[in-house]
């Protein structure tokens, strides 16, 4: 039992699993952390970064092999040659969908961490308050104020461009210097500046570091992130908190590590340990540590939780409210509006910026007021059109060949990115019947948008649709292309934070009401889901976890 | 993150893909201990075009796409990427439409002027292909999901694919920097100008 006793285990070892690992072995917790998957190592097992698109035979496409391997994957760009081994095998892990619902999952070390879009965005009491403002779930049992050292903390170690604003709905950070809006762009920007009060149009914040970090190289403008960047320029487990964990000698990383459960010890009301089944050799082990973290994504923390202490709980540990699973949350999108940006035929771009603009919320903000609640932020970019476009009049020879090679007009796109409510009767829970490959049980999905969410859809077009005419853009076309619930990948909720026991998976803190050696600190402990993309609040509500996981250690309180 | 590239306004045959990739090693294979069993490589699956249809689609793509100033799709050998595409991206459905599309452009051609493609000169071709296009387009417009794609469609769309995204294509006849090391939002455009070869 020795050699399996750590101060603290982390299970996973994405975005909020690394930053858990960071955090505690800088702290002096030895400290294992548990991943599922197999292991990648930065730089070395980045394969396909370094490839000149001709290097790949269907130029990053997907055959029909990928298409009947993958066919949740295949449901969205997500599925591709390029990085088709940072995606989770879905033969041997399937879910099971009672209603509709996208999951995207990346089983390895670093998970999504290494394919993240990198959008890193602060809440803001406006966020914090909605729940209690309207009646709706329950009330965050947290405050800005109680995060924001915490934001500042992790947005200095992640390293996040972006520029200040001082905007009341989206708090400035601690930032790198900002990316640059091209010259359309910044046109754009300035005449949304004009024609409204409470519309800004600024560079997206992404977790791109525009200046060396940390032994990290600034962002070289390739625009490959999500194949793995050999400069580290993109936060990620590999590129900064894995490192800065294993710096300590306090880290032990254990790959093909399938926890199946936290073990409950009824004596002390609290986990003495985990199960581990190795995804490999199928054999079980025991790990004990006085505290844990759970970060295994909202969906699979909630299963681990679910598949716990069941002799105790039926539901699992932390059910006793019967909010444990439910509550599931995401942001919808693939709405907005699209159009032509005449003149500027004289202007074009250097490099290949990994990042857009950002529009942040101002519906049902100062003063505004629609049918529905809450609100949506949009994402975007003006760019010039390449060789796939139509030219008119030409279409076969020379003439043709030639005009395609210079660009075509500029146009620009914005999406919108909406809060999901939180419903109780959205919900995951274990299939009874149907079981993976290691022959556990799957999960299943029953979870919809509603029809606030429909309603702010209409906005997210007609919105996007008005601002970019009054900017100057012609030919602007509204689009839907539909969405369920999940194709986000900001899967939130299933464990929500609260201020009682009797409604809330969480206390302030992240603790399991249920046992307070336990913290959960991914996209589950989300009480709502805000519009903005919310990596950069799991990192920080993490960091701040883990300081009290500490200070109550020290004080033999857990 | 980059989003599916959309081709000649409408989603590619034989599913969409992502312009990519990009830097300055180029072939540097790399050990990996990878284990997960959609990694290991497909079955071989049956060749769709033998060596006389790859020939004959690199003369239909020159034909589209010839050398200018520039390279054109024959010096790409867009042929062999559509042997590439069509064997593993297709559906059965549309590998047959791409089989029979060759004969019938063949057929098209005789009843242009009374020979086969190959026999034709550049400007016969040309006019030739200018209005299978023009008829491809045309059918395009209001044709469902369910009813069959335009062999045309797909001979243009994996050459302009095949050819823009080759090493000559990207580097001759566009502009390609594999790592551009910064960004400038607002740098002169001249007519005459190359495109960037990714964006």
């Amino acid at each position: 039992m020795e050699k399996n006793t750590y101060d603290a285990i982390v299970i996973g070892s994405g975005i909020s699993g690394g930053m858990a690992a960071k955090e505690l072995t800088e702290k002096g917790l030895k400290t294992i952390m548990l991943e599922r998957g197999e292991n990648i190592e930065h730089i070395k097992d980045y394969v396909n970064a370094n490839k000149n698109p001709w290097e790949f035979p269907h130029r990053g496409g997907k055959t029909q092999q990928m298409i009947k391997d993958y066919p949740v994957l295949g449901r969205d760009y997500t599925l591709n040659e390029s990085n088709l081994n940072y995606w989770v095998n879905e033969k041997e892990s399937p879910y099971k969908e009672a209603k509709p619902f996208d999951w995207f999952r990346g089983y390895h070390v670093g998970g999504r961490s290494l394919m993240w879009g990198r959008q890193s965005y602060r809440l803001s009491d406006y966020d914090f308050t909605a729940n209690a403002k309207e009646g709706i779930a329950v009330d965050w049992p947290i405050r800005y104020e109680d995060l924001a050292p915490w934001y500042s903390r992790v947005e200095k170690f992640a390293g996040i461009s972006g520029s200040r604003e001082n905007l009341p709905q989206l708090p400035d950070g601690d930032f790198m210097p900002p990316m640059e809006m091209n010259v359309v762009e910044k046109d754009v920007a300035a005449r949304i500046k004009k024609n409204y009060e409470h519309r800004r149009m600024i560079i997206g914040r992404t977790a791109n570091i525009t200046q060396p970090h940390n032994n990290r190289v600034n962002c070289q403008y390739r625009n490959k992130c999500w194949l793995g960047c050999p400069f580290g320029a993109y936060f990620s487990t590999q590129s900064a908190s894995l490192p800065a964990a294993v710096a300590t000698g306090n880290l032990t990383l254990r790959p093909f590590s399938i926890v199946t459960k936290i073990l409950y010890d009824k004596d002390t009301k609290r986990a003495k340990g985990v199960e581990v089944l190795d995804a490999e050799t199928n054999q079980t082990y025991e790990y004990y540590a006085k505290v844990i973290f759970l970060n295994a994504s909202a969906l699979n923390s909630a299963w681990v939780l679910m598949n716990s202490a069941t002799d105790v709980w039926p539901d699992g540990l932390g059910s006793s409210s019967g909010e444990l699973g439910h509550n599931l949350m995401d942001h919808h999108f693939r709405a907005g509006a699209h159009g032509d940006m005449p003149g500027y035929e004289d202007k074009y771009v250097y490099g290949r910026r990994a990042n857009g603009i950002y529009i942040p919320r101002y519906r049902n903000l100062f003063g505004d007021k629609r049918d529905y609640v809450r609100g949506f932020g949009y994402q975007g970019s003006a760019g010039r059109e390449g060789w796939s476009r139509d030219i008119a009049e030409m279409s076969i020879g020379g003439d043709y060949k030639d005009a395609l090679t210079e660009p075509g007009k500029w146009t620009m796109g914005i999406t919108g990115f909406g809060e999901t409510l939180p419903y109780h009767d959205n919900r995951t829970y274990l299939s009874k019947t149907e079981k993976d490959k290691w022959g556990l049980p799957i999960l299943v999905m029953d979870a919809t948008i509603r029809e606030n969410e429909q309603k702010m859809r209409i906005d997210m077009m007609e919105d996007a649709k008005e601002m970019l005419e009054k900017a100057g853009l012609e030919n602007v076309k509204t689009y839907n292309n539909g969405y369920v619930l999940g194709g986000g990948i900001h899967e939130m909720g299933t464990a929500r934070m609260g201020r009682d026991p009797k409604t809330s998976v969480l206390n302030k803190f992240n603790q399991v009401w249920d046992a307070p050696n336990v913290y959960v600190t991914d996209g589950a402990a989300m009480t709502s889901a805000a519009c903005q993309n919310p990596s950069l609040t799991y990192m920080a509500l993490t960091a701040r976890a883990v300081d009290h996981a500490v200070s109550e250690l020290k004080k033999q309180n857990v | 993150m980059a989003r599916v590239a959309l081709i000649m306004g409408g989603a590619l045959i034989g599913g969409d893909y992502l312009l990519s990739g990009c830097t300055t090693d180029t072939d540097k294979k790399k050990e990996t201990t990878k284990t997960k069993s959609a990694d290991k490589a497909p079955p071989k699956l049956a060749e769709v075009l033998d060596a006389k249809q790859i020939s004959f689609m690199n003369e239909v793509g020159e034909t589209i796409l010839p050398a200018t100033k520039t390279p054109g799709a024959k010096a790409a050998d867009v042929g062999s990427f559509m042997a590439v595409m069509v064997r593993d991206c297709y559906t059965p459905k549309d590998q047959k439409i791409f089989v029979e599309g060759i004969t019938k452009l063949d057929e098209a051609a005789k009843k242009q002027g009374g020979k086969d493609f190959l026999s034709l000169d550049a400007a016969q071709r040309t006019k030739l292909l200018t209005a299978l296009d023009a008829e491809q387009k045309q059918y395009s417009k209001t044709k469902t999901l369910e009813q069959p794609n335009h062999y045309f469609r797909m001979f243009k769309e994996l050459t302009l694919l095949g050819f823009f995204t080759s090493e000559p294509g990207a580097t001759k006849a566009l502009r390609y920097n594999p790592v551009p090391g910064k960004y400038d939002g607002d740098v002169p455009y001249k007519k005459g100008d190359r495109a960037w070869a990714t964006t």
